[in-house]
């Protein structure tokens, strides 16, 4: 009896010895598929290391970056790996809000990250956010409406070409819309799109000295094309449609066009959930033969807050969660389609990825397209494709975004839209000592 | 004499009644009828009937223990309340039986506090629990919220009591009650319909607070706010999931309501009319 009690007493003080010592890291993240499988699959990571447990939590996407932002402002120390976007990284790290990813390990192979995706997630040479996943943007179509319409989508469309085919694909008595894109307000919303697409029309939000741009002619053909555009072969309500709309459209085989994020060639292929999954092809988002596409580049990526005191563990995570390692155990467990896309070039040599993924080869080519340093036709003093890495921009392409969608509604008129949001721009940029 | 309500008139009134009660019950009815659709039906657009499927409930609880969040929510809504009402009571009762020149002054700037928007004093709040060692924990949020609501508390237990004669408490002191048998034993029998319906309204307004809730909170102390807020994707479709789990967080407060729904209409009509 007594030495069936010392023993429990010992196992029990040996157990309460090693939770002591297990460290225990806080992840904060967004709620989309491939973060919700690596929380299933954090088992191999706590296996190979037992000394570490993991916590999450889950937010939704504007209160996670509300949420981090305070936390890493305040040095507040409530978690160890934030889930932070391609706009964040260059602004925190030159804060010195985010500890530079140094201790990746000797086998992470970090010059495997494709060189676009690692460009916009370091700053002077140094890598400060590993991405998680990364995306483009590209037309996603209709082959039987495109066919129908007698038309053969090039690889590398023009938007002239865009139109054409929206024309003709459009057939309101069967519910068929030419054309779905974003409309919904918001920096990340219609903004991404509509900066992304400006981009391609030779636009640019300022001038080498920070002076608002949105007075000039490119920014008004970017607009008008756009909202003439939907209003002859976009869907109805339009102006309040993202991401997960446009989606459910397509899904449902009411757009003829969809150009949106590379992410989510695999919700449109999808048998399960798409009406019309074998019947997508893919294509580069489209030019004006200016040099530039109208496609973004965007990550999500893990980064670690400078007031952590749990680096080492908090590094060790990182590195497993994007690791090529990673990708296989994704690929055991659930197939090479459900691999986050968008990170690494070694998957897309992967001859098993491009077969269940047969929009590989177009993602890599969008995400290559894109140049998050040079963004622009003429010359510009900032950073960021669909963004501008600066923290006015949140606040300033939301107002911006609320404007162009009031203009896609028909609130306002294109050229009113244009003069308001030159109006805010010079004001914001003004108050925040840009423009002297 | 008094007037003759006719059969029609109470046919009109009942039917009137009912519509805006549907009215107000609808967004929580819809909420519920979109838990129990695939997220393709749940986007497609307006509809009544769902296919009653169980696929949400099932991912919503695979995903995040519910338990844990649950019983945060409750610790959190019933702590605060209690912490509040023990502020309040003699707060209140100060007010209304021994009232200052300047006492409807402190009433207004008690309450002039709910009109400050919360995320004016995020910084300094955040900091504050930073350097307290309170973020992420369940007492410091329970303080939190009973700040929150104490204007209110406040306000509802004075009106209450000064429904109360005051000779009743003079009558007690003359036959040698103290003062805190005078609020005890007197003064809280007789304000019982209103604290009860204090509680319950504290109760349900700690348990929906969901700024400070997913704003000071990591793992630990998250109650159900955080639990909903978690559901919204910003890629993916997500509706009948997030319905699924409003519903979850929601049902635990709803069935309360309706239990106490005579005590909560009761406390809140008491002395409504003179």
């Amino acid at each position: 009896m007594k030495l069936r009690t010392l023993t429990l007493g010992l196992l029990s003080a040996s157990a309460f010895a090693f939770a002591a010592h297990a460290e225990s890291i806080t992840i904060a993240t967004v709620n989309n598929g491939d973060m919700v499988r690596m929380q299933k699959l954090t088992d191999d990571f706590t296996k190979a290391n037992p000394d570490i447990t993991l916590n999450w939590v889950t937010l939704e996407e504007n209160v996670l970056r509300e949420r981090v932002t305070t936390d890493i402002a305040t040095k507040g120390g409530q978690y160890d790996v934030m889930t932070i976007g391609t706009y964040e990284v260059p602004i925190w790290a030159k804060q010195s809000w985010l500890l530079p990813l140094d201790k990746l390990g000797d086998d992470y192979d970090a010059k495997d990250i494709i060189p676009a995706i690692a460009g916009g997630l370091s700053v002077d040479g140094k890598l400060y956010a590993a991405p998680f996943y990364g995306e483009s943007s590209f037309v996603m179509y209709r082959k039987d409406l495109m066919e129908k319409a007698g038309l053969t989508m090039p690889d590398a469309p023009t938007w002239d070409f865009i139109k054409q085919a929206a024309d003709k694909m459009t057939d309101r008595a069967n519910g068929v819309n030419g054309v779905c894109l974003r409309g919904k307000a918001g920096w990340g919303e219609n903004m991404a799109f509509l900066t992304a697409m400006s981009n391609s029309f030779g636009a640019r939000w300022f001038d080498e000295n920070w002076k608002p741009q949105f007075d000039q002619p490119e920014w008004k053909n970017t607009l008008q094309f756009y909202v003439d555009l939907m209003k002859a072969d976009g869907p109805e309500g339009a102006s309040s449609n993202g991401f997960n709309e446009n989606l459910a459209l397509f899904q449902q085989g009411k757009c003829g066009m969809w150009i949106d994020a590379t992410v989510a060639a695999s919700f449109v292929s999808d048998p399960k959930a798409s009406t019309v999954a074998d019947k997508v092809g893919y294509a580069l988002a489209p030019d004006n033969g200016l040099g530039k596409r109208g496609n973004w580049l965007w990550a999500w990526s893990l980064a670690i807050p400078a007031g952590t005191q749990k680096a080492d563990a908090a590094q060790k995570f990182v590195s497993w969660a994007t690791s090529k390692h990673y990708a296989e155990l994704v690929a055991a467990k659930e197939g090479w389609a459900n691999v986050p896309p968008g990170t690494r070039s070694s998957l897309y040599a992967n001859a098993e990825y491009q077969k269940a993924a047969p929009f590989a080869k177009m993602t890599l080519d969008s995400i290559n397209a894109a140049d998050p340093t040079h963004p622009t036709v003429k010359p510009v003093p900032y950073v960021g494709v669909q963004f501008v890495a600066i923290p006015e921009f949140q606040g300033l392409g939301t107002t911006v975004g609320q404007l162009f969608s009031a203009a896609l509604a028909g609130q306002s008129s294109v050229d009113d839209a244009l003069k308001q949001a030159q109006d805010a721009a010079t004001a914001t940029m003004t108050e925040g000592g840009y423009i002297k | 004499m008094a007037r003759a309500v006719t059969t029609q008139h109470k046919v009109i009134a009942t039917g009137a009644a009912w519509i805006v009660a549907l009215l107000i019950f609808f967004p929580i009815l819809y909420t519920i009828i979109t838990s129990f659709k695939s997220e393709q039906e749940a986007i497609q657009g307006f509809a009544l009937i769902p296919s009653g499927t169980f696929e949400s409930y099932t991912e919503v609880q695979a995903q995040s223990g519910y338990f844990k969040f649950f019983f945060n929510s409750v610790l959190l809504s019933v702590g605060s309340t209690i912490l509040a009402l023990i502020v309040a009571v003699p707060a209140a009762w100060s007010m209304a039986f021994s009232p200052g020149k300047r006492t409807k002054d402190i009433l207004m700037w008690m309450l002039s506090t709910k009109m400050m928007p919360a995320v004016a004093v995020l910084f300094p709040i955040y900091l504050i629990f930073r350097d307290t060692g309170l973020l992420d924990s369940r007492i410091g949020l329970m303080v939190m919220l009973m700040l929150i609501n104490l204007p209110i508390v406040i306000w509802m237990l004075y009106t209450y009591f000064r429904e109360i004669p005051g000779e009743i408490l003079e009558a007690a002191r003359m036959d040698g009650a103290t003062l805190w048998g005078e609020i005890a034993y007197v003064l809280t029998p007789m304000a019982v319909p209103g604290i009860a319906s204090t509680m319950l309204l504290n109760i349900i307004l700690a348990w929906n607070e969901a700024f400070w809730t997913i704003r000071l909170t990591t793992t630990e102390a998250a109650p159900l706010t955080a639990f909903i807020s978690s559901f919204s994707s910003p890629q993916g479709l997500f509706w009948a999931k997030l319905s699924a789990a409003s519903t979850l967080a929601i049902a635990p407060i709803l069935i309360m309501g309706w239990f106490s729904q005579k005590q909560l209409v009761r406390g809140l009509t008491f002395g409504a009319v003179k």
